[in-house]
């Protein structure tokens, strides 16, 4: 009986042991939108986002408040207008990701999850590269949104200013929760 | 009977031995129960886990912010707004108003009279603005300082209000036959004014505005040269665009006895696009500055002095901001 008792525990502890759990709270997520009218670039520094090597599983939070713009009033209509962050203060994405990470290899993965914008739950994918070093995991990712897929409504009067696909890059560096 | 008495005898052999197995036992199988439900909720924690992970610390994080759009324009309609351009920001604003619409249909309501006033406004830094003015309105300049004290923020319990000073000054200069000695000094007017606004919902926002303006010349000596003023304003969005805007300023005594002076009232919609802020109104008053507005409305709505007009506003962004 004890000896059970003895490896069921050790299963635990050793499947909890395995739980590689990577977190940041400073990770970048940009967007451009370039119109031969107007560039638009917007850089938010304060993404939270967590990688479970273990399960393959990736989640992302982020308050769209702070994404920060060149222009203060391409600022106040990016958030009273297009993604209302008023109503909807934060984008997430939860998904898991395929493909094996190697240490000290830059290991290109295909990311597979749900992105969450202005209320909007959407099914989505992208490639994604994972480096995995001594000090923690590098993550990076370019991909693009359409606006139009989460209920951004973009006025026919400044159609011509924004992208019809906006370019989104994601950046970040986690570290090994202890 | 004889069947049933063999049951229950195997049963309760069944009973003492598992009841013995349990004794024996015991410490250790409350240990595996104890662990089993431990490692379960460890497992289910993991599984909604690294998202909520992140939103439990996010609040954590959630830093103070100001409240931006508490109004779309610099202006609600004649009455400056609690709103300045951003640091840098250059704010080319025309407001035009035609004629009264009771002029009748020979005047085509009013649309063939028309008086303007061009205005600059500059984001000196995000809190402090100059900004300068020249109507054709009794040829009118005029100049103002505009500050925000005190900025709404967004967390409840923290600064409920936004509170904006201004400070400017009206120079007419318009000839007069035969009065050569109207100077400097008789031409000029000022106001100070201290708008008071909080963005109450999305849509909703409220302004009030305590003002004193003071008139070097006034027609007759009756007349006041200091008029104090309240002003309340605000706007209701009823689309993510649009915003229907009232502006009401009371004069709780009357400034003048040498002519009808009305309390200035107007009522109209913003519209923006982009870098554009359209308004398109309906107001009892002519001038477009406070001195011309507040204390000057000759217009009498009952009789239906309305001029119809517009302010339309452009930024320019002139210095780039840093970050």
């Amino acid at each position: 009986m004890t000896k059970w008792i003895v490896m069921i525990l050790c299963c635990m502890v050793w499947t909890h042991a395995v739980a590689q759990v990577y977190i940041t709270r400073t990770g970048s997520v940009s967007f451009f939108s370039k119109t031969p009218l107007e560039d638009i670039k917007a850089e938010n520094r304060q993404v939270f986002a967590a990688v479970d090597l273990s399960k393959k599983t990736i989640a992302f939070s982020m308050l769209l408040k702070s994404f920060l713009f060149r222009k203060e009033l391409m600022q106040e209509h990016f958030n009273d207008n297009y993604v209302e962050s008023d109503k909807f203060p934060k984008s997430t994405f939860k998904g898991a990701f395929t493909g094996e990470v190697i240490p000290g290899k830059i290991n290109t993965v295909q990311v597979q999850g749900v992105l969450s914008l202005h209320g909007v739950e959407k099914e989505f994918s992208a490639n994604a590269t994972i480096e995995l070093k001594e000090d923690g995991l590098y993550g990076l990712s370019k991909f693009r949104l359409t606006p139009e897929d989460f209920n951004i409504k973009i006025p026919g009067i400044v159609r011509d200013k924004i992208a019809r696909q906006i370019e989104v890059q994601v950046m970040v560096d986690c570290k090994p929760v202890k | 009977m004889h069947n049933v008495t063999i049951a229950g005898a195997k049963n309760r052999s069944n009973a003492v031995v598992g009841y013995n197995w349990w004794k024996k036992n015991r410490k250790g199988l409350l240990l595996v129960l104890l662990s089993g439900l431990l490692y379960a909720t460890h497992v289910k924690a993991q599984d909604t886990g690294l998202l909520k992970m992140l939103d439990d610390s996010m609040a954590v994080n959630q830093q103070s912010r100001y409240v931006t759009g508490t109004f779309k324009g610099t202006h609600i309609i004649n009455l400056h707004s609690v709103e300045t351009p951003a640091q840098g920001v250059l704010l080319f604003m025309i407001m035009h108003r035609f004629g009264k619409i009771n002029d009748g249909g020979y005047q085509l309501f009013g649309l063939d009279n028309a008086t303007m006033r061009m205005g600059f406004d500059y984001g000196i830094t995000g809190r402090l603005t100059a900004g300068i003015g020249r109507s054709t309105f009794e040829k009118t300049y005029d100049g103002y300082l505009k500050f925000k004290l005190l900025r709404q923020a967004e967390s409840a319990g923290k600064m409920p209000v936004s509170v904006t000073a201004f400070g400017g000054l009206a120079y007419t200069t318009l000839k007069y036959a035969g009065k050569e000695y109207l100077n400097a000094t008789y031409r000029t007017s000022y106001t100070l004014q201290l708008l008071l606004a909080r963005k109450l919902t999305r849509d909703l926002s409220l302004q009030l505005a305590p003002t004193w303006l003071h008139y070097n010349l006034v027609p007759a000596i009756a007349d006041k040269n200091d008029v104090f003023a309240l002003g309340i304003g605000g706007r209701m969005k009823i689309t993510r665009r649009v915003s229907v805007n009232l502006e009401y300023n009371y004069l709780p005594v009357n400034p003048a006895s040498s002519f009808k002076v009305y309390q200035s009232f107007s009522a109209g919609f913003d519209i923006e696009t982009g870098g554009h802020v359209f308004q398109l109104h309906v107001t009892n008053s002519q001038g477009m500055v406070e001195p011309l507005f507040i204390g000057r409305t000759t217009g009498n709505w009952g009789k239906g002095d309305i001029y119809f007009g517009f302010n339309i506003s452009r930024s320019f962004n002139i210095a780039q901001k840093k970050h």
